[in-house]
């Protein structure tokens, strides 16, 4: 029962990372962001690759935000250049990775187990090293997440920050303020997109491997833990909205651990996912968007 | 001084719903001017804004400041010099965002936004007073977003955040028409002080006749296209409402309505 509790804890707290991201396009800039079922599992493949090839692990992370962020960067060129409407963007960018990702790492990629991983490093060993391997997961995840929360939460306090948030609010008021809105939307798509590839990375360092397929549902699923997270935390407004994604991030995690464990086919996931997609939006008493401008 | 030259600016061009509202359009707005615009719906009130602004493509002619083009300006870098306040209460303001943090937007206008804080803490006092001015009970109200105010509450910050900075140009489109009466006297007497004690040259379109006579130092009607009515200083004047219904249901008539 503990175990279970802890894999949880880790799935959410990775999984987080593509929350913070989903956070950022749906819910601060009002975009329907579909490319992050295509930068999911970019971020994952050039982890693999890179780790076989025999990379520092921790340079594959950064590798992953790069091209995370040439993804957002792709979505957001098309969406304001090129004036493509957003959810078309998304599904451009979306279409186009997954060719790309099998040209990358092919359609399964598998890290041998006698590569390191950031779980297994030495300098991650040297500080946890008298941690299982499972605790040491929980430990280096938890750090990632909060650190990246933390980050955003500064982020959003600058004058760049604020000017994010007012472009999803109230795109006519960016432009009285003399700033282009198509680059105030762009920014957020790279930085949204970096993310949910870190995230990605990180799955693969924790499951030592890459599927072409791991990135179908990661848009629900982002779109699911921001609207679970903030629905949960609408009567509170001192916890931010950061906070509130990555506690959606667990809970999902969790009622899908206990599907599982209560002998529900693997096949189904996605079936079940669906339901509880919808359970929540219906539960919330509201549609997702008015959810989130509430 | 802003010039408008010769602007030509056609709806639906190449269809059968094509239709031209200017042509050949021209208009000069003199430093520190106040111009109240007053016309019937599809006159072209706010298509001249809108154009003024950069907010609508147009097919010939050319827009001035201070006898330099602007037409290949986009809208946002219109902005730096002008000022906007629309009829939508909403649009002024951010909702989602607190009161200071919609000020302090404002308050870095023309600046760039990087990596420092957002909200400007020793600004905060500023703000205050400016809100005191508005007199509507404002100034406690700094951390409440803004989507919580009343509408009239809105625009009165709206107005606060549109004429922050320095300005050339205050463009007021229907600002008054979304509030109850008592509001709209309210928010156009802040309009008239602000726009007075900064001396700002400002253009506001209004379906207020009253405000289009009490307000403002030149006086513009304007019909299809065409500015049929054009009154400054004692000629304004001596323009009553009643001269103003008078050549409106004329217009009317003409028009078949």
């Amino acid at each position: 029962m503990l175990d279970l509790l802890v894999s949880t804890l880790i799935q959410g707290l990775i999984y987080a990372l593509v929350s913070f991201g989903v956070y950022i396009t749906y819910s601060i800039l009002d975009f329907p962001d579909l490319s992050v079922d295509g930068s999911f599992p970019l971020g994952a493949a050039v982890t693999a690759v890179l780790l076989t090839r025999g990379c520092n692990p921790y340079l594959t992370l950064l590798a992953a935000i790069l091209v995370g962020a040439l993804a957002g960067l792709c979505t957001g060129v098309i969406h304001v250049k090129l004036h493509v409407r957003d959810l078309l963007s998304g599904i451009i960018t979306m279409t186009a990775l997954f060719s790309i990702n099998l040209q990358i790492a092919g359609s399964n990629l598998t890290v041998g187990r006698s590569v390191d991983t950031i779980f297994t490093a030495g300098p991650t060993m040297a500080l946890f090293g008298g941690l299982s391997l499972t605790n040491r997961k929980l430990v280096v995840a938890l750090i990632i997440a909060v650190a990246v929360k933390l980050l955003l939460d500064a982020f959003f306090a600058t004058k760049a920050g604020l000017l994010l948030r007012a472009v999803g609010d109230n795109a006519f008021l960016v432009t009285s303020l003399a700033k282009d809105k198509g680059n105030v939307k762009l920014a957020g798509l790279v930085i949204s997109n970096a993310l949910v590839a870190l995230g990605g990375a990180l799955v693969c360092h924790e499951t030592r491997s890459f599927s072409a397929t791991m990135g179908t549902g990661q848009v629900v699923f982002g779109l699911a833990t921001v609207i679970i997270g903030v629905a949960l935390f609408r009567r509170f407004s001192f916890v931010k909205g950061t906070t509130a994604v990555v506690v959606g991030s667990i809970l999902y995690k969790l009622c899908i651990a206990v599907a599982l464990d209560l002998g529900l086919p693997p096949n189904m996931m996605k079936l079940i996912t669906a339901v509880l997609f919808l359970l929540v939006l219906v539960a919330s008493g509201r549609k997702g968007e008015e959810i989130i401008h509430a | 001084m802003l010039e408008v030259q010769e602007v030509s600016k056609t709806y639906n061009p190449g269809t059968v719903t094509e239709q031209c509202l200017f042509d050949k359009f021209s208009l000069s707005v003199e430093d520190g001017q106040f111009i109240s615009i007053v016309g019937s719906n599809g006159s072209g009130k706010t298509s001249l804004l809108n154009i003024i602004c950069g907010s609508i493509p147009v097919q010939s002619g050319d827009v001035l400041v201070g006898g330099e083009s602007i037409s290949r300006k986009k809208d946002f870098q219109r902005y730096i010099t002008m000022g906007r306040v629309y009829q939508n209460p909403a649009l002024g303001t951010c909702p989602n965002l607190t009161m200071l943090e919609n000020l302090s937007l404002a308050d870095n206008k023309g600046k760039s936004f990087g990596f420092s804080r957002g909200v400007n803490k020793k600004r905060i006092n500023y703000y205050r007073g400016e809100l005191e001015g508005l007199g509507l009970g404002l100034e406690d109200k700094l951390n409440v977003k803004m989507g919580s105010l009343s509408g009239g509450q809105r625009q009165a910050v709206a107005l606060l955040m549109a004429t922050m900075t320095p300005l050339n140009f205050l463009i007021l489109d229907e600002h008054t028409a979304a509030l109850d009466p008592k509001t709209a006297e309210v928010i156009m007497q802040l309009t008239n002080k602000i726009i007075r004690e900064k001396r700002l040259t400002a253009m506001m379109v209004t379906h207020n006749l009253r405000y289009a006579v009490e307000y403002g130092d030149r006086l513009l009607m304007m019909d299809r296209g065409q500015v049929v009515l054009d009154r400054v200083g004692a000629e304004k004047q001596s323009t009553s409402i009643d001269d103003l219904l008078t050549l409106f249901n004329k217009i009317s008539i003409e028009c078949g309505n």
